[in-house]
């Protein structure tokens, strides 16, 4: 029971922060409204178990890359943004292919419809030393790989952002 | 609703009305303590007019805050400008709620840990969050917003140049915090903080910094690391005089400033908590279980509360002794110490620690 309502309550959560990053005019209303997805995400992955995943969700999303976010704005002064004329053809084809997507995601869904509700909160809980037993040892060669790519990102983010001497 | 349902909610807010008392209280005498030190240090006297040795010096500061004309400047961001000093405090008091004081105390035969977010199994031990530790981080990095927001929203130079300044100071640190603390986490098997203190028992030598792990590099990685984090000298250019005029609670006064003031020492106070609990051996008693136990179970529950405030209390004078000792960092030695000395610092300590529990392990 209780499962169920926080598990509506902060999905609603993540949809109104997720339609209100949209409709909003001002970035920086934008980027708040990111962080309380990022949040709300965090509280779900919480009530599947996951809760080495649902503390780094805060610390490295909403926390960091978030931060980052909002440094743009300030740093950027992005004012609101204006009203501009939109093209008819992304009007008329975008409006029935978003609709069709979604279609097509409710019925791959709903065909599921049996297993709704089968994990509550509790049955699983991940503990942060099976994780790490899972990461260094079955899924060794990926981690390493994506720590190379990861450190390819930075590199290419300091060439980038070199002053040209 | 059931006798133990009633009886966990009346402790849980018994509990939380105690440990916001105590926290604000203690915020107020910390800058009573911090006048009164720094003022000796500078050879002279510090509050002496308001009551006894100027005791009463919160008091009459609470009471100006409370009673100064709240001024908000025209052309401010009016949601976020409110909302930054919300967050800040709000931030600050999350993480003390996490802190464990102590084990299980039992009063009107009701045991609960002295602990906001612990709850006592069904054997009466004190069960605690499994990602203590993490969470402390993840909210110490959401309390970035709070310092980034107000900057911003008071659009007003100074105070977006000292509110990015700080912002970049604390990401920066905030990952040298983090990687210090891995040498305990694996010298302990467990982010939970009880757990980690549990590891430490048996008196002084047996504490993280000495025999129990020699974590002396980890240690004082996390003291410089944490004084950056809370703003504090040598770290805080971003709120100096001289620099900024006041960074970035420029533009704020009477009770929202009060907020971010009383922010900054409650993280003060977090710090503390957590240098005791990972490094100091928390609220274990350094002599062990040398001293005969004396008094009642009610004593003997709140004797690990006293060495516990006692350990704090020295974190707290060494923060206004050396607020009281050293200059501050410019803002490019402060960047460059954080990146490329205490981060690949803590590093090699990982990799030190985690040899060394390797080899000794054979």
């Amino acid at each position: 029971m209780l499962h169920y309502i926080l598990f509506f309550l902060f999905a609603a959560i993540a949809l109104g922060g997720a339609l209100n990053l949209l409709f909003q005019r001002h970035p920086i209303n934008s980027a708040l409204s990111l962080i309380l997805v990022m949040m709300s995400l965090a509280v779900l992955y919480l009530l599947l178990g996951a809760e080495f995943v649902a503390a780094v969700q805060i610390l490295v999303y909403a926390g960091a890359i978030m931060v980052l976010f909002v440094f743009v704005i300030m740093l950027l002064n992005a004012g609101e943004e204006e009203r501009s004329r939109t093209s008819r053809v992304a009007y008329l084809a975008g409006v029935p292919g978003a609709l069709a997507v979604l279609g097509l995601l409710l019925y791959s869904v709903f065909a599921h419809n049996s297993n709704f509700g089968s994990v509550q909160l509790g049955t699983y809980l991940v503990s942060t030393g099976a994780l790490g037993g899972l990461l260094f040892r079955d899924f060794l060669l990926p981690f390493e790989i994506t720590s190379v790519l990861i450190l390819i990102a930075i590199m290419g983010a300091v060439v980038l952002g070199r002053r040209d001497s | 609703m059931q006798n133990d349902v009633i009886a966990f909610l009346i402790a849980a807010i018994v509990k939380i009305a105690l440990m916001l008392f105590i926290i604000l209280t203690a915020c107020a005498y910390i800058v009573w303590l911090e006048r009164k030190v720094i003022g000796h240090i500078q050879n002279r006297w510090g509050p002496t007019r308001v009551g006894p040795f100027g005791l009463l010096q919160p008091a009459a500061d609470g009471l100006k805050f409370i009673l100064k004309e709240d001024v908000i400047p025209d052309n401010v961001y009016r949601t976020l400008y409110v909302a930054a000093p919300i967050i800040s405090l709000a931030v600050s008091l999350v993480s003390i709620c996490i802190i464990p004081f102590g084990d299980s105390i039992t009063v009107f035969g009701y045991t609960t840990p002295l602990q906001i977010t612990g709850i006592a199994n069904s054997s009466g031990m004190a069960v605690d969050i499994n990602i203590g530790l993490l969470i402390i981080l993840a909210v110490t990095s959401v309390g970035v917003y709070g310092i980034a927001l107000a900057g911003w929203s008071s659009n007003s130079k100074y105070a977006l140049l000292g509110s990015l300044r700080a912002s970049a100071q604390l990401m920066s640190y905030e990952l040298a915090l983090g990687l210090s603390l891995v040498g305990v986490l694996m010298l302990s098997g467990s982010l939970s903080l009880r757990q980690i203190v549990e590891h430490q028992q048996g008196g002084l030598w047996h504490w993280n910094l000495f025999n129990g792990g020699w974590q002396i590099v980890a240690f004082f990685i996390y003291l410089m690391a944490a004084y950056a984090e809370t703003n504090r000298i040598p770290f805080d250019l971003p709120e100096a005089e001289t620099e900024l005029v006041a960074g970035y609670h420029t533009e704020y006064s009477s009770m929202k400033f009060a907020m971010f003031f009383v922010a900054e020492y409650a993280n003060m106070v977090t710090v503390g908590c957590l240098a005791t609990l990972l490094f100091f051996g928390g609220w274990n008693s350094p002599f062990g279980d040398l001293l005969p136990a004396f008094g009642g179970p009610l004593v003997q529950a709140l004797i690990p509360v006293l060495w516990f405030a006692l350990k704090v209390f020295f974190f707290i004078f060494l923060y206004i002794w050396i607020r009281g000792t050293l200059p501050r960092f410019r803002y490019d030695q402060l960047m460059s110490f954080g990146w490329k000395f205490l981060l690949p610092l803590a590093i090699a300590n990982i990799v030190i620690t985690g040899f060394a529990m390797a080899l000794l392990h054979q």
